[in-house]
């Protein structure tokens, strides 16, 4: 008998303990509102210097050819690469995070084709790709693997994290071969050239200067946000939240880990608890099941943004609801190999290179959705592959090289 | 009583008995590795040239390090599924007390370790105390920790000074000083293992718990002290991981994979998942056999998700040639009499020979 | 021989059993899923209504399905990790082959379920013929399965397929009073739940049992083990296809749909107190452990407690559930029955008594346990069970502690 209750209130212990602990280490626990939350993320990830940067670089007109923004750069710093100017094909070694994410295969797919083009021009020999999958060790391995064995002469890395794989970078760099970074950035300026479209604060600034706009003070927003601790992701979190919280617009953000079923029962159990007039999304995955929560609560749809996924455009011109489509430039993946190509002919190229990232507004869809007809779901619109070989078979087939 | 089963029995069980698990995954080594070495070759590469002999060494370094502390657990009939947290939050642990400062590497190192021990400790009392599965116990505490990572890191955090740094960069030759002491530590576990008296206690728990009570062991220590060995083996994993990143990662455990794969590799090292028999080697060679293969995938740029399917494969297939052949995995209680129960896979047929046997 | 006289109990008698059975282990997770439901309706009234509760069980359906298969593995002493993946490649099968034609929906239906037997059936014939321990088997074909349906998409879905096919997930019978929709899940969940049940009480499903308890003398009993442990695998791969079809529809088609869904119902199986290692536990608990896993990540979400700190409430829970099924109470002989346990039971670690091969009494020897005269008390008790039982036992072998718990399953 004794030995029951001492294992029983030992287990009541143990319980309460561990609310304790969760209690005392997270302050998010005790507060249902997002004020908690909203000053720990942002003491880490807000920074207003570049928030300040990203919100200009959306006015700003990019230069470059017309018609090819995967090749426009805005406020470029130009970086001389005479140093590295020679004839002949080159091997280009790519270090890639993974294909992990539908977002990052339409690149994958897009950047093989790219590459099709330099082989026949003579510029590119060939890519060696290694895929870490999603993890830091991997790669760093990788890295170091191509720069052993590789016999590389420029190195195309899209980093899977920023501080991790910082070291290795640099290790890249200090083989005297030409680095270029693009994607996710890293923690060092050695690389050639680094290529990203604006950036998180800008996709935050533009949706939810959109959401606003739409809606107003009080409305609810849920947020639905893929995972945490990525920076791409928690910088348009960031820069989201701030706005809302100073246009008085209540959100409210879960993690869903891009399952579509998670993503119905947050819906629904919000929807369950009061109205909601906005969805704000951190990435397109699963913005279909999140409609259609609306849609089987039977309720008015919401004020959205969502992604350029096919999946997301279809459903908002099919319902007709007010939305909007950030991008986070997919057509990015064709301008690594672009700017190997600068490289080697000696020309200049911008240090960093911050490529357009317009939304897709009520207006251009149509036009999308005309350019990407037969697209499967999971293709991105604004993929930037529509002059390259194998357009519209090879990105319909997705196939996988 | 029919007179060829014993006579089988004689025949067959001493030959079975001599093929040593750790041989046979020797042998599977080999094998992958002349496979390996062909294929690498065939898109011109040479297989042992110092930089992807360094490439594998350094794939088996980590998982090496999990996978020996999960050996313990294993042979104890045991389970430890939270040490891809354990790993995770040791890389923060380190990576955060040492912040860039070398004169905190010993501290960082030794809070590192009592964290793991404690979080063992736990692990090991509740399967022992509270008479909770390994599998169920382990997976519980690793969510709790999954928690806690989740709710307090945002991302990586932390900055391992240079010198903490050079244990995950440097080598003698090919041959990286984290894999050096990985095995270092394989040779310390395999001394455990067999000449310490607890150790040799971890075979006799898992084997038979009942027996081993009965002959006077306290099982619940050999367990308890499993389950620490393995939270420190992973929390050195953390310790040489947050050495390579140069920080400390909340994910860089479970983008590892580092629970099942360490689980995988210590089955296809011929340790029995029931406990009770095993061996550390035949663990490091099943580590090797993943590095292997996954470097030949990675330098035959096999499709990323082909990658998952052949690993799934080879995981099935080696551990299908260790069990199909190996089969002698409960002596039988009567040597003379009833066969082994493993190789009644026909059935009824053999059910009235058995049931005669046993009651000789 | 039954030697044991049954009177007729008093109403008193039966509500007393009846408290009981619902804080024995078995029970338990009843007790704790009304607690788990009150509390919800209690923050947020409106879960209580009707139509909001059946949408509730809407969204458990495909759990509760994966669980009740999961459940006829664990039972019979296996592991299958397979499931998630098999719940994510079904999905994918729907959305690629169906496409916007409603007229393939029958024959894709037909072939998803035919898949899902096979891969069933290749698990449970690598388990029984190669012996490969079924935790490695189905990792494998986890890693394996989800890889090439990956590397088939081109790791992102065609898109959902038509909406006839996707009615079975998210719609239902409308238009009725007090509960304003019936949605096709429930139903399928609730078909589904009667099969199991009625399987599990049927000669083969109580083999099922009698494999994860004792293999060698269910083999000796004349059962072909190969036979009964593949169908429990078809079975598990089956009820996987089962909540694909209904996840099509529920959530749509995208290669994240289902990960992790084998963990989720081994979670759910022992909380409903079936026991890792086979040889006992009741689908109904099974299913209800679903069910009570899915209203506690409800309660927290409307308790508003961060999504980063659900996982560690869920590991406590885990851990608290078998520990208490474990330790409190001594476990009952047989899985079956609703049979209470026995008053006088010695809180000690004798619960787990008759898990091991040969069966048992209670330890006598107590290096590690408490009060040896305690432990001989509960001898009578068994004995009467096991009388009624009727089976041929051989000597019996002290029990051990852990042994009910031991990961039996695989070797």
């Amino acid at each position: 008998m004794r030995r029951r209750y001492a294992v029983a209130s030992a287990m009541v212990g143990a319980l309460a303990l561990i609310a304790l602990a969760g209690c005392t280490t997270d302050p998010n626990v005790t507060a249902p509102t997002e004020d908690a939350g909203a000053t720990e993320e942002s003491v880490e990830w807000f920074d207003q210097e570049l928030f300040d940067k990203q919100d200009a670089e959306r006015d700003v007109v990019p230069e470059g050819p017309d018609g090819q923004p995967w090749l426009q750069h805005i406020n470029a710093e130009m970086v001389d690469t005479s140093e590295f100017a020679s004839d002949g094909a080159k091997k280009a070694c790519f270090a890639n995070a993974s294909i992990s994410n539908p977002w990052r295969t339409t690149g994958w797919i897009t950047m093989n084709q790219q590459l099709k083009v330099l082989q026949d021009a003579g510029v590119i020999s060939e890519m060696e790709t290694r895929d870490a999958q999603d993890s830091d060790d991997t790669q760093i391995a990788d890295i170091d693997y191509f720069i052993e064995e590789g016999g590389c002469d420029i190195f195309l890395i899209s980093p899977n994290s920023t501080a991790a794989m910082t070291p290795a970078v640099e290790r890249a760099c200090d083989t005297g071969k030409p680095v270029v970074v693009f994607d996710r950035g890293v923690q060092t300026d050695c690389p050639v050239t680094f290529i990203h479209p604006i950036g998180g604060f800008a996709w935050g600034i533009d949706t939810a200067e959109f959401l606003i706009d739409e809606l107003d003070e009080g409305d609810k927003v849920v947020a639905l946000r893929i995972l945490p601790g990525v920076d791409v992701l928690e910088q348009r979190w960031a820069a989201a939240e701030k706005l809302f919280d100073e246009a008085g617009i209540e959100a409210v953000d879960y993690f869903t880990g891009a399952d579509p079923a998670e993503i119905k029962k947050i819906i629904s159990d919000e929807l369950a608890k009061g109205d909601v007039d906005g969805v704000w999304m951190d990435a397109g995955d699963g913005a279909v099941a999140a409609i259609e929560a609306f849609e089987d609560a039977g309720v008015d749809y919401p004020v959205m943004t969502g992604e350029d996924e096919m999946s997301f455009l279809r459903k908002w011109k099919e319902t007709g609801l007010t939305g909007l489509a950030p991008v986070y430039s997919n057509f990015q993946w064709r301008t690594p190999l672009l700017a190997a190509q600068k490289i080697f002919a000696g020309e200049e190229v911008p240090q960093e290179w911050v490529l357009p990232q317009s939304p897709i507004t009520a207006e251009e869809v149509d036009e999308y959705l005309a350019l990407n007809e037969n697209m499967p779901d999971g293709h991105y619109a604004k993929f930037g592959g529509e002059d390259l070989p194998g357009y519209p078979q090879v990105w319909e087939d997705r196939i996988v090289p | 009583m029919s007179t060829t089963t014993p006579a089988s029995v004689r025949r067959t069980a001493p030959r079975r008995r001599r093929l040593d698990a750790s041989l046979i995954v020797g042998i599977a080594l080999v094998a992958v590795i002349i496979v390996g070495a062909i294929l690498v070759a065939s898109v011109g590469r040479n297989f042992f040239s110092a930089g992807n002999i360094r490439d594998i060494l350094t794939g088996m370094s980590v998982l090496g390090f999990v996978a020996i502390g999960q050996t313990l657990v294993i042979l104890c009939a045991s389970l430890d599924l939270s040490v891809p947290y354990v790993v995770s939050l040791s890389s923060l642990i380190a990576a955060d007390l040492m912040a860039g400062n070398p004169a905190n590497i010993p501290l960082a190192i030794v809070a590192v370790l009592v964290v793991a021990a404690v979080i063992g400790l736990a692990n090991g009392l509740i399967v022992t105390k509270l008479k909770v599965n390994g599998f169920i116990a382990t997976l519980g505490t690793g969510l709790i920790i999954k928690g806690y990572l989740d709710s307090n890191y945002k991302g990586t955090s932390g900055q391992v000074p240079w010198e903490f740094q050079l244990i995950g960069a440097t080598g003698i030759g090919p041959i990286p000083i984290s894999t050096l002491l990985m095995l270092l530590v394989a040779v310390a576990g395999a001394f455990f293992l067999a000449r310490t008296r607890t150790g040799n206690h971890m075979f006799a728990v898992g084997g038979n718990e009942q027996v081993a009570r009965l002959s006077g062991i306290r099982t619940a220590r050999p367990l308890i002290v499993a389950h620490v060995l393995c939270s420190i083996t992973a929390a050195l994993a953390g310790l040489l991981l947050a050495s390579r990143l140069g920080v400390g990662s909340p994910v860089v455990g479970t983008q590892g994979g580092y629970d099942l794969l360490s689980i995988a590799a210590v089955v296809l090292g011929g340790t029995l998942l029931m406990g009770g028999r095993g061996s550390i080697w035949g663990t490091i060679g099943g580590v090797a056999i993943f590095a292997v293969v996954d470097n030949v995938m990675s330098v035959m740029q096999v499709n990323p998700f082909l990658k998952d399917v052949v690993r799934g494969v080879v995981i099935v297939a080696a551990v299908a040639v260790y069990t199909s052949r190996s089969v002698d995995r409960r002596r039988p209680r009567f040597a003379n009499a009833a066969p082994p129960p493993t190789a009644s896979g026909s059935g009824p047929a053999n059910g009235s020979d058995a049931r005669e046997e046993a009651r000789a | 021989m039954t030697a044991v006289t049954t009177d007729r109990p008093g109403f008193g008698q039966r509500l007393a059993d009846l408290g009981r059975a619902l804080v024995s282990p078995r029970g338990a997770v009843f007790l704790l899923l009304i607690v788990l439901l009150v509390a919800i309706a209690l923050i947020n009234p409106s879960f209580a209504e009707p139509s909001q509760f059946i949408r509730f069980i809407q969204r458990v359906a495909p759990v509760a399905i994966v669980a009740i298969g999961q459940y006829f593995v664990i039972v019979g002493g296996e592991f299958d990790l397979s499931m998630g993946s098999v719940v994510t490649t079904q999905v994918v099968i729907a959305g690629n082959l169906i496409g916007q034609d409603d007229a393939k929906s029958l024959p894709v239906l037909l072939l998803m379920l035919a898949f899902g037997a096979f891969i069933g059936l290749v698990n449970g014939l690598i388990v029984s013929f190669l012996k490969v321990p079924s935790f490695i088997v189905t990792l494998g074909m986890m890693l394996a399965l989800l890889g090439a349906t990956l590397y088939w998409t081109g790791g992102a879905a065609t898109g959902n397929p038509a909406d006839g096919f996707r009615e079975i997930g998210r719609g239902g019978i409308r238009d009725l009073p007090v509960i304003d929709i019936l949605p096709w899940s429930v139903l399928v969940l609730a078909i589904v739940l009667a099969a199991a049940i009625w399987f599990s009480k049927r000669p083969f499903g109580r083999t099922i049992i009698a494999l994860g308890d004792n293999p060698t003398t269910a083999r000796f009993s004349g059962t072909r083990n190969w036979w009964v442990k593949t169908s429990t695998f078809m079975i598990s791969s089956l009820s996987a296809t089962i909540a694909g079809v209904l996840l099509v529809g529920y959530a749509g088609v995208h290669p994240s749909v289902g990960r992790g869904y084998e963990f989720t119902a081994i979670t759910a199986v022992v909380l409903g107190g079936v026991v890792l290692g086979g040889g006992r536990g009741w689908v109904v608990a099974a299913a209800a452990g679903a069910f009570a896993l899915e209203a506690l990540f409800t309660l927290l979400n409307f308790a508003g407690v961060p999504s980063t700190y659900r996982d560690a409430v869920q590991g406590a829970i885990i851990i608290l559930a078998v520990a208490y099924s474990a330790t409190t109470f001594r476990a009952r002989r047989r899985g079956r029955g609703i049979d209470a346990p026995s008053p006088s039971s010695d809180p000690v670690a004798d619960a787990p008594a008759e898990a091991s091969r040969p069966d048992s009494p209670t330890s006598p020897d107590a290096a590690t346990q408490i009060s040896p005269p305690a432990a001989t008390q509960t001898s009578p008790a068994p004995a009467e069970e096991r009388d009624a039982e009727a089976s041929a036992r051989p000597a019996p072998i002290p029990s051990t502690p852990r042994a009910d718990n031991e990961t039996k399953g695989g070797s």
